[in-house]
């Protein structure tokens, strides 16, 4: 495919395609590594605290490798030009993900109070749910474009899927704070997880349609793009879903992410920078106006501001009749103490967390036992996977897998935000998980399909482009006609 | 566990964990995909070196240099004499011109008369410039006579397709 163009001068060029190789063998070796990894900290673990290489490391480490080899093969044989790093770098988060709840079920104080004992073992088996789950969607799932049909039944979807929490009955009734999960016989599933790829579906077929009038037909106004009233119909239903999640569901993390990836991929779709302005002030709105009647939200509006003081109010008891939560403090103490290098594997207290320490609060564990360098790789780590969505985004030749490739790595770093800025302090806690790190079926499974529909747009997008049509020139030649 | 061993493992592992960020930015960096623009002057220069060594060079660039080994008589660019396209020249480096309409040819040609691919040039195994005619509607002539197989140009024939006529120099 190489053409040169002519022209009496010689200041020519010559335009060549480099090659899109299939980049299937970095992957594994990039995935070999991500599995040694895990297998080193869990001997580290165990060589911490029994003194001894963990009974479990063989069994382990092969069905985390295993897991991961299955997964390479499905996307060799089922998406042989996808992206070399988003797997390996998935594979990598969920094994240390599984080290630390492991390393949290050796702890006495977790046992006692329930919270720990045979959790890693239900992880790994959900990890090995979602990696089913991605499979499924590399093998069903031949091209992205066929989920454009389902837009308004994935709009329908989302929202069953949001409001299934709140079916009496069927939430379940364990009053944490945010009605988020729903009880099937004896699993507790959390809806929202998937309602977020469902929603990113729905967004990107909706605003793929309207974009063009959603970005022209608009009014300038004070340097800003004013868009027409009715184009402002989807996003004010959209806030007051969110805001309606918020009231009664009280899940703050929830109702941010599903907002922001709307916002996200509004501003992607349009380009105008209004839209962010709009969905800041209207969120800053909603939150202001919910907080102010809604104890729940500000109680942790109040952790966040004072932790030390919700700790001692948790401590000795209040008598306002409202939860106080003590958690803030101490994660906010688990990562002082863990320092720049951290205590190491499996020599950290985070267990003192209590209740929640293997799920919203994992990043505390890998604050004190790896310190600010583990942290920072894990957070870069999560970047990575989000800058391979954003490529595969760019790369992508149709509008439809754009916006969903921005719309899914849009919704996973504000989720990584909301967990990691929550328990870090900087933004009030919400009760949502680290992706592929913490203790939960749903998070992982559906954070899997999440990588596999990624993959599947990668995949489409970095295959090499077919050949153009034999004959591009309308014209026909004339023929000589000897005269 | 002595602490030493636990220190080391500790630093080990925060080393393995930022190992493999650095690996995976690593292939990000040589993931980079798409088109690739050469300047044409850039090439030739450095072109020019290679040939002066090619009595080491690998067979595959002595093929490219095949010009070169040729001698005197070797043709270095192709001219276009007549047509809308006149003064047009294109460097002989040892790949394929391809010429008609299409947009994809080396050389476009804006001519009725044309077809969309209509003939390609070409050096053999020796270096040696071959015409071949692509099924054209009107044929392509070297010097007066229609072309029926691939066939060696002699240097500064005129070839002529359609209203255009090109020819080799050196």
């Amino acid at each position: 495919m190489s053409s040169t163009t002519n022209s009496p001068t010689h200041h020519t060029s010559t335009i060549g395609s480099i090659g899109t190789p299939s980049r299937r063998n970095t992957e594994l070796a990039l995935l070999v590594f991500a599995v040694v990894i895990p297998v080193f900290a869990y001997a580290n673990v165990g060589l911490a605290i029994n003194d001894e290489l963990p009974a479990g490391l063989l069994g382990y480490g092969l069905g985390l490798g295993l897991l991961a080899g299955v997964g390479h093969l499905a996307v060799r044989k089922f998406a042989p030009y996808a992206d070399p790093l988003l797997l390996p770098l998935a594979t990598l988060l969920n094994g240390l993900g599984l080290v630390a709840i492991w390393r949290l079920d050796q702890s006495k104080l977790l046992q006692q109070i329930g919270q720990a004992g045979g959790k890693a073992t239900n992880q790994l088996i959900y990890t090995a749910l979602g990696i089913a789950l991605f499979i499924a969607v590399l093998v069903f799932l031949k091209d992205h474009r066929t989920l454009q049909r389902y837009t308004y039944i994935s709009m329908v979807g989302a929202l069953f899927l949001l409001l299934l929490p709140l079916v009496p009955g069927l939430g379940a009734d364990i009053t944490y704070g945010a009605k988020i999960w729903i009880q099937v016989g004896s699993f507790t599933i959390q809806p929202g997880e998937f309602a977020k790829i469902v929603l990113a579906v729905f967004f990107a077929g909706y605003l793929m349609v309207k974009r063009d009038a959603l970005a022209l037909a608009s009014r300038r106004f004070m340097g800003l793009y004013l868009p027409r009233g009715r184009d402002l119909g989807p996003i004010i239903v959209v806030w007051m879903i969110s805001i309606l999640i918020l009231v009664f569901e009280t899940d703050l993390g929830t109702s941010l992410l599903f907002f922001g990836m709307f916002i996200i991929m509004l501003y992607v779709a349009t380009e105008r920078t209004s839209w962010i302005v709009f969905g800041l002030l209207m969120s800053a709105a909603g939150a202001v106006g919910v907080a102010s009647f809604e104890p729940h939200v500000q109680t942790r509006v109040q952790a966040w501001l004072d932790p030390m003081h919700e700790y001692l109010l948790s401590r000795n008891g209040s008598n306002d009749g409202i939860v106080h939560s003590e958690q803030a403090m101490q994660a906010l103490w688990a990562f002082g103490s863990g320092g720049t290098l951290g205590t190491g594997w499996g020599q950290g207290h985070s267990e003192l967390i209590r209740f929640a320490a293997n799920s919203d609060f994992i990043l505390a564990t890998f604050g004190e036992e790896l310190g600010l360098a583990g942290v920072m790789a894990i957070l870069l780590i999560y970047g990575l996977i989000v800058e391979r969505g954003i490529r595969t985004s760019l790369a992508a030749r149709d509008p439809f897998g754009k916006l969903l490739a921005v719309g899914l790595s849009g919704a996973f770093a504000l989720q990584v935000f909301v967990v990691a800025g929550g328990v870090m302090g900087l933004i009030p806690l919400t009760g949502m998980t680290m992706p592929f790190l913490a203790y939960g079926g749903s998070s992982v499974i559906a954070n899997w399909a999440l990588i596999g529909i990624l993959i599947r747009i990668s995949d489409t997008a970095r295959r090499p482009a077919p050949a153009p049509a034999p004959n591009p020139d309308a014209e026909m030649t004339q023929v000589v006609r000897p005269s | 566990m002595s602490e030493l061993t636990l220190t080391v493992m500790r630093l080990g592992f925060l080393a393995v964990l930022w190992l493999f960020v650095i690996v995976a930015v690593q292939v990000i960096r040589s993931d980079l995909f798409g088109t690739r623009v050469t300047q044409r002057g850039s090439r030739r220069e450095a072109a020019r070196p290679q040939q002066a060594q090619r009595q080491q060079a690998p067979p595959q660039q002595r093929q490219q240099s095949a010009g070169g080994r040729r001698g005197r008589n070797a043709p270095t660019k192709l001219v276009v004499s007549e047509g809308t396209l006149t003064g047009t020249t294109v460097a002989l480096q040892g790949q394929t011109i391809t010429l008609g309409r299409a947009h994809d040819s080396t050389i476009v040609l804006d001519d009725d008369y044309a077809s969309s691919r209509h003939a390609r040039i070409y050096p053999d195994r020796d270096g040696q410039w071959i015409v071949e005619d692509l099924g054209s509607t009107n044929g392509t002539y070297l010097d007066r006579s229609r072309l029926t197989t691939p066939t060696p140009i002699p240097l500064g024939a005129p070839i002529r397709i359609g209203k255009t006529v090109i020819e080799l120099r050196k």
